[in-house]
């Protein structure tokens, strides 16, 4: 690993699908040591940006390169640098978790010492080594997402793609791969990782928010957030569905809630707004003050607000 | 080489924990050997023929013997009267009646056409013209017995069954068994091979081993290999059977009859390749494999039915069905001992070498 070139660059990637345009214009790069987050909801591109870079789409503009190899060029030598994980299981049911191993280990020519070596180092931090006999189909859901991690690891990746690796994952499953995750940009590989889930945002490195193909923001977690250029109010309390009423009530044109869960989330630009906001609430059962607007909030002002996200 | 391997290997254990995919490598043959050996037996042995002897005589009771005493024919037993010909053949007594008319014996050294009347039920065409050509064969031998003034001596013809059936010119050959060969082949491989990389599309699994720095073409061997080994197994088996089960004779060489069998199993694995490509799902892909193969061959391909006597459409789509020339290799190789095939092997080289292109060609365009 040399430290001068970029282990993931892309350029202005376009791709279309007949009539969508699944990647507008995207650019990114992820450092060694580095975790990205592209996140965004489905649709948005994340998989096909993904795959770009995998070689397994071939963009319509732009390039994308890792290892400063392009990835259209010298597909053959890219993938040797790749760890990708798609994001259906796609392992062999049928096979056990060592023969699944043996099998990816074999496709990248890991020789047969060293996959001894790296097979025990991922089988004692993934806490899968108990179950190496095991057939794949038969791990929950949270193994079968290590085990596909371990697989995309066993040729010692210099850049490992991992599109929504946490769906559908229990939440401890989750967080402990998030720590194996952490433990491997330690090592210095550069991870692009994709998700639906806003709140894992602020685990990431840096992260590009993404919107019909193209980057609508990026930078870490606090960047993106000041990206928010609006005022914010949160309400919380048993008086929250009324609250709500009286706030679209109100029929201020630049004012827009969102319902989290228990709390609402009201966005704003002026300062009256806020007042008047505060006066329609007074007799509603509800806590009103401002809050540190989340990724959420973020993703939503920009994509409703900016004239180009929105067309 | 290395990846060729692992993926062949990782192959076996999907086929060996698939039971689904045992069944068809290994049962199918076997039933279509049972089914299509045993039943085409059946069919042309035993048929039972009723006797009208109007005449009573010594020559016409020889030639009744003469008749009856074969594997083919049994006796359904005598008829006293014309009037009990058809509503035998309403209850299915006998297949067919022979009608020997008074005054036969005399007629035979008087006349020089003497007349025996064969009424045959026409309701199972092949069981018809079977008995039609079996009597006609006993009557003919019974003649030139007499011609050669020792009535009734000459043996009867055993090979009759294969001969009426099929085609005159080529003495007990047996067809069938060559015929299941072709079409066990291209069955189990096309079929096998296509489901097996659809199930990868199906599942993703094809997806992440694209990731990896495998070429199409490495692909492409390894998917294939174990199911050549399959394949030729199979072949194998039904040909062992035809050999020592159902005595079909062999008179070429094994090893130039596994050469070309190579060639058409390789013509089917790339058309099971290309049923994968095309094919989304591992339904599909069953369903296109069958009609691709199963029906072709079973039907066009003169494997029972003589391409001879089809209309000309049908002839020329058998032109393109590779079992076609297989069929005329492995025929002439086990029942007429001949090495060279120039035409047929010829054309089946260039369709392995067409369709493998084409599957690899396809393939890489699917992994962009």
């Amino acid at each position: 690993m040399t430290d001068t070139v970029i282990p993931i660059l892309v350029e202005g990637l376009r791709k279309r699908y007949g009539e969508i345009n699944a990647l507008d214009g995207l650019s990114l790069r992820v450092e060694h040591g580095e975790i990205v987050g592209l996140i965004g909801p489905d649709g948005a591109g994340k998989t096909t940006a993904m795959g770009t870079v995998c070689g397994l789409v071939r963009p319509d503009d732009g390039f994308a390169r890792v290892m400063g190899l392009d990835c259209r060029e010298e597909g053959q030598r890219v993938k040797e640098h790749i760890g990708y994980m798609p994001q259906r299981f796609s392992l062999y049911s049928d096979l056990t978790v060592a023969e699944n191993l043996r099998f990816f280990a074999d496709l990248f020519e890991v020789s047969s010492s060293e996959r001894r070596e790296r097979q025990e180092r991922l089988m004692a931090f993934s806490g899968l080594a108990p179950f190496l006999g095991r057939r794949a189909g038969a791990l929950s859901g949270g193994m079968k997402q290590k085990l596909a991690l371990c697989c995309t690891l066993i040729h010692t990746p210099d850049v490992l793609i991992l599109d929504e690796p946490t769906t559908g994952v229990d939440v401890v499953s989750r967080s402990e791969f998030w720590t194996i995750l952490r433990d491997l940009a330690g090592e210095g590989m550069a991870l692009l990782v994709s998700t639906p889930y806003m709140e894992e945002a602020a685990l990431f490195d840096r992260l590009i928010l993404m919107h019909r193909g193209r980057a609508v923001a990026s930078g870490t977690p606090g960047e993106v957030r000041s990206r928010f250029g609006q005022r914010l109010l949160e309400v919380t309390g048993p008086g929250i569905a009324k609250a709500r009423e009286r706030i679209v009530g109100l029929r201020w044109p630049g004012v827009d809630v969102h319902r989290f869960g228990d709390r609402l989330h009201v966005v704003h630009d002026l300062e009256e707004e806020d007042a008047g906001i505060r006066e329609a609430l007074a007799r509603v059962d509800v806590r009103v003050g401002p809050v540190e607007p989340t990724i959420e909030d973020t993703f939503i002002s920009l994509v409703t607000h900016s004239p180009e996200a929105a067309g | 080489m290395r990846r060729i391997l692992a993926l062949a290997r990782k192959e076996t254990y999907h086929i060996l924990r698939d039971p689904r995919s045992l069944m068809v490598a290994i049962i199918m043959p076997i039933a279509m050997v049972i089914l299509y050996g045993y039943a085409i037996d059946m069919e042309l042995s035993d048929l039972p023929v009723g006797i009208l002897d109007e005449d009573q005589s010594p020559a016409s009771r020889e030639l009744v013997t003469r008749m009856m005493s074969s594997q083919f024919i049994v006796d359904a037993g005598r008829l006293s009267s014309r009037e009990e010909v058809e509503p035998g053949f309403r209850r299915g007594r006998f297949r067919a009646v022979v009608v020997i008319p008074r005054g036969f014996a005399e007629s035979l050294v008087r006349e020089p056409v003497s007349r025996v009347q064969v009424l045959i039920d026409g309701a199972d065409a092949t069981t018809a013209a079977a008995v039609d050509n079996y009597l006609r064969a006993a009557i003919l031998l019974f003649n030139s017995g007499i011609a050669a003034g020792r009535p009734g001596s000459a043996e009867l013809p055993m090979g009759a069954r294969v001969r009426v059936l099929f085609n005159p010119q080529l003495e007990s050959d047996n067809f069938i068994v060559p015929g299941l060969v072709a079409i066990v082949l291209v069955m189990i491989c096309a079929l096998l091979t296509s489901i097996a990389i659809t199930r990868e599309k199906e599942t993703g699994t094809m997806e992440q081993v694209l990731t990896t720095p495998i070429t199409p073409r490495q692909l492409v061997i390894g998917k294939v290999l174990p199911y050549l080994l399959i394949g030729s197994a199979d072949g194998a088996l039904v040909l062992l059977a035809g050999r020592f089960v159902f005595g079909v004779p062999m008179h070429g060489s094994w090893w130039v009859l596994a050469g070309y069998s190579l060639i058409y199993l390789l013509i089917a694995l790339a058309l099971g390749l290309l049923i994968s490509a095309v094919a989304a799902t591992q339904r599909v892909a069953m369903i296109m494999a069958l009609m691709a193969t199963l029906l072709p061959t079973m039907l066009l391909s003169g494997f029972i039915f003589p391409r001879a006597s089809m209309p000309w459409p049908l002839q020329w789509i058998g032109q393109i069905i590779p079992a076609t020339y297989y069929l005329e290799v492995i025929r002439g190789i086990m029942l007429k001992g001949r090495i060279w095939f120039p035409l047929e092997g010829g054309v089946m080289v260039g369709m392995a070498l067409l369709l493998m292109a084409m599957a690899v060609k396809k393939f890489e365009t699917t992994m962009e």
